[in-house]
């Protein structure tokens, strides 16, 4: 008889699902993951990393058109649409690659196909709709992700009205695009077409764009993406889509009431993603699920016994980091490791990588004080940082947040160059709980951005040197 | 320069104190004698006097603030001449960004604040036997700004590290661990008190749904828990009962407060009888007067006598010094006066410190008998009940007489048995003959 008997089932091979199996085979447990479409779910295939490589493609396309900015010339500055794609595809193509190998080399047992709860304890794995493996397990953790949000009259239809997925592998480089939803996803296909020389409006129905963050820096970086030429349009809606000939015409009406239409070539739909909850067997379970999630604890335990869910589908932030980090916890606390703690989501960092930069940690200035807080608030600007001006990179701004009583930095906020590179530094203090006494002593190096971190924080104290 | 107005150390044993009020504000002028601070010790509010003269430049504790550390600096006194600029240098304080009003929010006052809160973290967190406490620098400083001692908190970060929840559990009532240092210096090896298994009384009361009212402990309720506690789980106590007729004495008291009544001079208590005759009793039974150190047994040459006293805080103990060599009056007078300023508070610690054998009295509460707890260091402690009529047998036959109860508590490691009944019976007998107290 084939092993079908396991310590440990994931079923989603995503950033969440195949990290929490290795953990789960390091620790010493008998795991299989069940996979559907590709090891390293969206993330890898079609979120995270393909994204990221074509925003390097528009970054650098976008510093070769400003090269006499840097005393160089390049004549004739132009891209291969399918060659730009099909670097992407293969950073992904790669990753997956790898993804398959660590998973082999942590003898976890991997199982393509859908898996779908048969009653607690039990998996039947189906490939084309024929029954591949019926499995057992001690515990069960579902990782099975989360999708596009699709809004009723907006449905993309794949050719005019794409989501990420189209979005990736785009057809045509769109004379005039609309993006609909300002958050991360939406924001960086803007930034990446724009770039490219796409006219993008921006259509956000609430009055700030990139809502999660900071008012103030998603305010800078709305004042940049303008002037870098971006239409947006926040406080509005879109009401309805009508396909023309080689085109689609968007109804936009404001808060106001004021209608207009847009004509573009293409539409993207970022209105958020939902959790897969669907033809999971759930109901042969006790596993409740709610709005798009399943309802799991702080150690993601759901209402049946050894069953757990992590990632996006258990719910927000809907973030591959928050949901490798839920996944490993979920399993040390099932094999009983000490020290288990449930994941403080106020201290899951967030970034977003458009042109310019954001990323940040934590409360903003305004949920600070909504939670009571009297707050103390540091500002650096990237003007006072020698190493950004020679980058090149004089926009942007760290902003801190501390509680003035205890001095605990509550958040951090940037916007510019390379800041998702440097959020993790501030993540790392509030982690370990640092006050502002010790980031003031932490010595920051010259020159580097990270300075503007140090600054910010002295800022914050009435201390700020360079600004 | 400014001068430095540091937080005094009240008696030989105090090593910290609670800020409990300030007398001056920022600006005032003072000089020389006046009373700037009240300081709450373990048993006393003692009131803090300035030597020097000048401006209240800033107050760098803030009134309440408890687990001060001697020696910390607590204010800054600007001299004639001197202006606001010269404190930031004085204690170490960067200076304000020029472009910042000093408001109250502004950066001086705020940092000024924070600034002695590492120092005393650092003090308490490295307390139990010197080892260092692992905490986040968030969670010392949450610590110091709420007066929690940090190496009680049980860490539950990385580590055992001591994290802002364990601080935020700790406040909002979990068990602390045994306090880490005594404050008090005791002969004895101090053991501290176990940690309360399972949920304390809070939590139960809590779960149970029970009704309370919960008054922080005071320094003084503190230093009582934790000094009783160590002397009843560390002292080897017994006990020792004699009944004393007091007849004699009542009529020997009658007369003598006639004529205190008639020159105002006195008005002598039983208990003013009981200390003189401790004192006698002590001096003819001197192996009764000692305290068990670890070099030895101390044998103390004056009978230094400490009589409980309840007030409104808790109980304290003032010493009659050298009560063999005083009167009665004399000793009621100064008994008056120690009692008064113990139940105000006023008490200097040398009035309460280093007594060699404590008087505990219950008779005016009618209490017939019962046994004190020894209080460390000494080695004998005399609990005295109500003189009450009772029938006695006199020459065969039953008779009425009022008679004391009084009962020794005895550290047997000082003090054996024979020894103690050598002291209760010269006791005895000063109090049923109070004529020999004369001699």
């Amino acid at each position: 008889m084939a092993d079908t008997h396991f310590d440990l089932i994931v079923v989603g091979g995503g950033p969440g699902g195949y990290v929490t199996a290795i953990r789960g085979a390091q620790i010493g447990g008998k795991v299989a993951l069940v996979e559907e479409k590709h090891l390293g779910g969206i993330c890898l295939n079609w979120g995270c990393i393909p994204t990221k490589a074509l925003l390097r493609t528009s970054e650098v396309y976008h510093n070769m058109l400003h090269a006499a900015d840097f005393g160089l010339s390049a004549e004739n500055v132009a891209f291969d649409l399918a060659a730009v794609v099909k670097r992407s595809r293969n950073v992904s193509k790669r990753l997956n690659a790898g993804v398959g190998h660590l998973l082999k080399k942590n003898k976890v047992t991997v199982f393509d196909g859908r898996g779908r709860l048969n009653g607690p304890g039990k998996v039947e794995v189906t490939a084309d709709g024929k029954a591949v493996a019926s499995l057992t397990a001690t515990n069960v953790i579902l990782a099975t992700g989360a999708r596009a949000r699709t809004l009723p009259g907006l449905e993309p239809d794949g050719k005019y009205v794409w989501t990420y997925m189209e979005a990736l592998v785009p057809d045509i480089m769109p004379k005039s695009l609309l993006v609909i939803g300002s958050g991360a996803i939406g924001i960086e296909f803007a930034s990446f077409f724009h770039t490219l020389g796409s006219e993008v409006t921006v259509v956000e129905v609430l009055p700030q764009i990139l809502p999660v963050e900071d008012a103030e820096i998603a305010a800078l970086a709305r004042k940049r993406f303008e002037k870098l030429g971006m239409k947006i349009l926040s406080s509005a809606k879109v009401t309805g889509l009508k396909p023309g000939k080689d085109s689609i015409t968007a109804a936009i009406e404001t808060e106001k009431g004021e209608t207009s239409e847009l004509t573009v070539e293409r539409v993207i739909s970022a209105v958020g993603v939902v959790g897969n909850i669907e033809d999971l067997g759930l109901e042969t379970t006790k596993v409740k699920a709610e709005r798009g999630v399943i309802l799991a604890d702080e150690y993601s335990r759901t209402d049946e016994p050894g069953v757990y869910a992590i990632g996006d589908v258990a719910g927000p932030p809907m973030l591959a980091h928050k949901a490798e980090h839920e996944g490993v916890i979920c399993v040390e606390k099932i094999t009983g490791i000490a020290g288990v703690h449930p994941i403080d989501k106020l201290k899951i960092p967030g970034c977003t990588y458009c042109h310019p930069q954001i990323a940040s940690v934590g409360l903003t200035e305004g949920k600070a004080i909504e939670a009571g807080h009297e707050v103390k608030v540091g500002r650096f600007p990237f003007m006072g940082n020698g190493k950004a001006i020679a980058l090149g990179e004089p926009d942007g701004l760290v902003k801190t947040v501390f509680d003035a009583k205890t001095g605990q930095l509550l958040g951090a906020h940037m916007v510019g160059a390379e800041v998702t590179e440097l959020i993790q530094g501030f993540v790392i203090a509030m982690g370990l709980e640092t006050t502002e006494e010790d980031l003031m002593h932490t010595v920051f190096p010259h020159p580097t951005l990270s300075e503007m971190m140090h600054e910010s924080v002295l800022d914050a104290y009435g201390r700020a040197i360079h600004f | 320069m400014p001068i430095q107005i540091l937080m005094p150390a009240l008696s030989p044993t105090m090593t910290e104190g609670t800020l409990a009020k300030w007398h001056v504000k920022e600006g005032d002028e003072i000089s020389s004698g006046d009373v700037l601070a009240e300081i709450e010790t373990d048993k006393a509010t003692m009131e803090v006097e300035s030597i020097d003269e000048g401006t209240v430049g800033k107050l760098l504790v803030a009134e309440g603030a408890e687990g001060v550390p001697v020696n910390q600096v607590i204010a800054v006194l600007l001299e004639e001449g001197e202006d606001a600029s010269a404190i930031d240098a004085s204690v170490g304080v960067a200076p304000p960004a020029a472009a910042e009003a000093p408001a109250a929010e502004a950066p001086p006052a705020a940092t000024a604040a924070a600034a002695p809160a590492p120092a005393a973290a650092q003090a308490v967190a490295q307390a139990v036997d010197g080892a260092r406490v692992f905490a986040s620098p968030l969670a010392r400083r949450m610590a110091a700004q709420s007066g929690l001692d940090i190496a009680r908190v049980g860490g539950s970060g990385p580590h055992g590290r001591v994290v802002k929840r364990d601080i935020e559990a700790a406040l909002a009532g979990a068990p602390l661990a045994a306090p880490a240092a005594a404050v008090a210096p005791a002969p004895a090896a101090t053991v501290p008190t176990a940690a309360p298994a399972g949920p304390g009384p809070q939590q139960m009361a809590d779960l149970l749904g029970m009704a309370y009212r919960l008054e922080p402990a005071n320094n003084m309720r503190k230093t009582i828990a934790r000094r009783l506690t160590e002397a009843k789980q560390t002292v080897p106590h017994f006990y020792l009962t004699v009944d004393c007729e007091l007849d004699a004495l009542l009529d020997q008291r009658k007369q003598l407060n006639a004529r205190g009544a008639e020159s105002g001079d006195y008005k002598l208590s039983v208990n003013d009888f009981v200390i003189r005759a401790v004192a006698l009793a002590l001096r003819q039974v001197p192996a009764a007067n000692a305290s068990w150190d670890q070099a030895g047994i101390l044998y103390y040459e004056k009978a230094d006598v400490s009589v409980a006293v309840a007030t409104p805080n808790g109980l304290i103990t003032p010493v009659i010094r050298d009560a063999g060599a005083k009167g009665l009056a004399a000793i009621s007078g100064e008994m008056k006066d120690l009692a008064g300023r113990a139940r105000d508070g006023k008490l200097k610690p040398e009035e309460y410190q280093g007594g060699g054998f404590s008087i505990s009295n219950l008779g005016m509460f009618g209490v017939k008998d019962f046994a004190a707890i020894i209080n460390p260091p000494q080695g004998c402690i005399l609990a005295v009940g109500a003189g009450e009529p009772r029938p006695v047998v006199k020459d065969g036959a039953l008779a009425v007489a009022t008679v004391m109860s009084c009962t020794l508590s005895v550290d047997h490691r000082v003090v054996d048995g024979a020894v103690g009944a050598q002291f209760l019976a010269a006791f005895k007998r000063l109090v049923e003959e109070p004529l020999t107290m004369l001699l």
